[in-house]
């Protein structure tokens, strides 16, 4: 340590400089430190995303089968997979149709079950556990229970042929395969509604009473109160539904194959064949891996974009708490 | 506000004016309706475990019919389900690599929460923009090189391209021993500097204590992630039947034995998802508590 008693202009000179480079010191250290604790996912990250992401983009220039060499064919794959591939766009319209359709289907009912929830005051806690439920049961298990409560002669067709319903064949049937799959989203809503439950119940009640005490109704306090302080919590369901569809796979692999081990991915006739049966049908059954790494950055580009633009767009409708807008 | 079904219940303690019966009528059929709806909801939930669980117990005859209660209940298809298919094989495997799995995505995702909330350096808001960006990612965008990897690495039809990757920091994990990292008082960090303590001491004896209940949630959501995951094991250890996990081996009962009856593989899907249904029924708070955290922070 330095003396108090000398006064000298060098001297405070000498130890300002003295101080910086301690200073110095001691922030590359820190560096050091937060380098070493962050080594782990510093690796993780280069190895399994940095790496495989820009690798991808080379391998989607090419043509590789992973047994011989990759071969440049330039734009090849994305020419292909947007003028000649009928079956990339079925993947398309399919994996568009259950977004369009399980996202909006899951919020609303996921709201619902909410507020229910938060009007009944006994048996809360048992409510809510049986409307959890559902989401713990494994994805494999859950599209088996469904296929057999759904087959044609199965439980719910004897509920439709009891009420003299039509009894439509579900995972037989292209055109109700899709809305089989819907209904099983539906009972799988429990991680939706649990955070649908904080949100509600994180809405202050003066609202409330100030919305009252304006003369609003039910509807009018739903529609100005609750679902602008709620926003947020939808605009991330709708970002994370968006995502999910796209890794929608389990489910429909499981329906296709239930019926008989040989079926195709997306059986029945191609109704059930989402974005990733798709790439998992190219890259891991027919081993064009030039073609499924084009699929996984078209993939990459239109989450990226999907989720800049739910973030732009959020501006409008988003209601953060403790700011304007 | 006192329960609305007994009105009269506090009358005694605090005086307060009678609410007037046509009020009170109007309270009781709102209750009445709410739980009605809630009662509706739950059967509509439950349903289909009923369903599931009583063609779990059918004889084969039976299911040929139109019944849906099980008469005689046949418990030996439980039984009968091992003789199909090595239950044990697979179920040693999903808990490989889900176990595994969740030592790995712990031991390192502790460190880089750390230093991603409770130390300053340069590049830390880029760091955790980089995490963030990778938590919205899914596998299927990094799939296809990975593959290629390990098929040079000859780690396909084994566990390996499992379980591996997970020592190196998993995202959700980092971002929320982070979040939950952040609540901690800066002070007692500070005051454990003060006493001679390195960063690592600080980590190991002030933070990680702290931090149990959100080690906790972590490791439970970590170990259902693995024990239910499908599509990363059908793609590394798809073509290895001696690697296959339960999810797996339960899709492919279909191809095991053509025919197989739903009894029998309803009996397994029960027996799969038990273990999960046990952990969630024991530690459910952690659940909810879990599920909220990422819902509404993120």
């Amino acid at each position: 340590m330095a003396t108090v008693s000398v006064r000298s202009p060098a001297a405070d000179q000498a130890r300002a400089a003295e101080r910086r480079r301690r200073r110095r010191r001691s922030a590359w250290r820190r560096q050091l430190v937060a380098l070493a604790f962050l080594s782990p996912w510093i690796i993780g990250f280069s190895v399994f995303y940095a790496y495989p992401i820009l690798s991808s983009l080379y391998f989607s220039f090419t043509r590789y089968d992973i047994l011989t060499d990759p071969v440049w064919v330039g734009l090849g794959n994305y020419e292909f997979m947007f003028t000649s591939d009928g079956r990339f766009w079925t993947a398309v319209r399919n994996t568009a149709w259950i977004v369009a359709v399980i996202v909006p289907l899951q919020i609303a009912f996921g709201i619902g079950a909410a507020l229910v929830l938060t009007r009944v005051r006994r048996g809360l806690s048992f409510y809510r556990t049986v409307f959890f439920l559902p989401t713990m049961v494994p994805l494999v298990a859950a599209a088996l229970g469904f296929v057999f409560l759904l087959n044609p002669g199965g439980p719910v067709n004897a509920v439709l042929r009891f009420l003299h319903l039509p009894e439509p064949l579900w995972f037989r049937d292209p055109v109700w395969a899709k809305p089989g799959l819907a209904l099983m989203a539906m009972w799988m809503v429990g991680q939706t509604m649990i955070i649908f439950l904080a949100a509600l119940l994180d809405v202050p009640r003066q609202l409330y009473e100030a919305a009252d005490l304006e003369g609003a109704g039910p509807f009018q306090r739903f529609r100005h109160v609750t679902l602008p302080m709620i926003s947020p919590v939808i605009f991330f369901s709708v970002v994370i539904g968006v995502i999910n569809g796209f890794r929608y796979f389990t489910e429909a692999y499981v329906v296709s194959k239930s019926g008989d081990w040989d079926n195709p991915v997306g059986t029945p006739q191609d109704s059930l064949l989402f974005y990733t049966s798709h790439l998992y049908n190219q890259g891991f059954e027919g081993f064009h891996m030039g073609y499924a790494a084009a699929l996984s950055w078209v993939m990459f580009l239109v989450i990226m974009a999907c989720t800049l633009l739910l973030i732009r767009s959020s501006r409008r409708w988003v209601h953060y708490q403790g700011g304007f807008r | 506000m006192t329960a609305i079904s007994t009105p009269g219940a506090r009358a005694g303690a605090v005086p307060r004016r009678r609410v007037p019966p046509a009020i009170r009528r109007r309270r009781l059929l709102l209750t009445v309706a709410n739980h009605s709806v809630a009662i509706a909801l739950s059967i509509m939930f439950l349903v289909p475990f009923a369903f599931i669980v009583s063609t779990a117990l059918m004889t084969n005859q039976q299911m040929g019919s139109l019944s849906i209660w099980p008469s005689p209940f046949k418990w030996s298809n439980f039984t009968d389900l091992f003789e199909f298919f090595p239950f044990w094989r697979y179920a040693w495997n999903s808990l490989l690599y889900a176990g595994l799995g969740t030592v790995g995505v712990v031991l390192s995702g502790i460190p880089v929460a750390y230093a991603l909330s409770r130390l300053r350096w340069r590049g830390r808001q880029v760091s955790f923009v980089l995490l963030l960006s990778t938590l919205m990612l899914p596998v299927q965008v990094t799939i296809v090189p990975l593959y290629i990897v390990f098929v040079r690495l000859g780690w396909i039809g084994s566990l390996k391209p499992l379980i591996i990757p997970l020592f190196f920091g998993d995202a959700f994990t980092i971002f929320l021993l982070r979040q939950f990292f952040l609540t901690i008082p800066q002070e007692l960090s500070d005051a454990a500097r003060v006493d001679g303590a390195n960063d690592l001491q600080i980590l190991l004896r002030v933070i990680v204590p702290l931090a149990k209940p959100a080690i906790a949630a972590v490791a439970l959501f970590n170990f259902l992630y693995c024990w239910n995951d499908f599509f990363s094991p059908l793609l590394y250890a798809g073509n290895n039947p001696d690697t296959w996990t339960l999810a797996i081996s339960l899709q492919q009962l279909t191809q095991l034995s053509r025919g197989i009856l739903a009894n029998l593989q309803m009996a397994a899907s029960i027996l799969f998802t038990l273990p999960v249904l046990v952990i969630f029924f024991l530690a459910q708070k952690v659940f909810v508590e879990g599920v909220t955290l990422t819902g509404v922070k993120g």
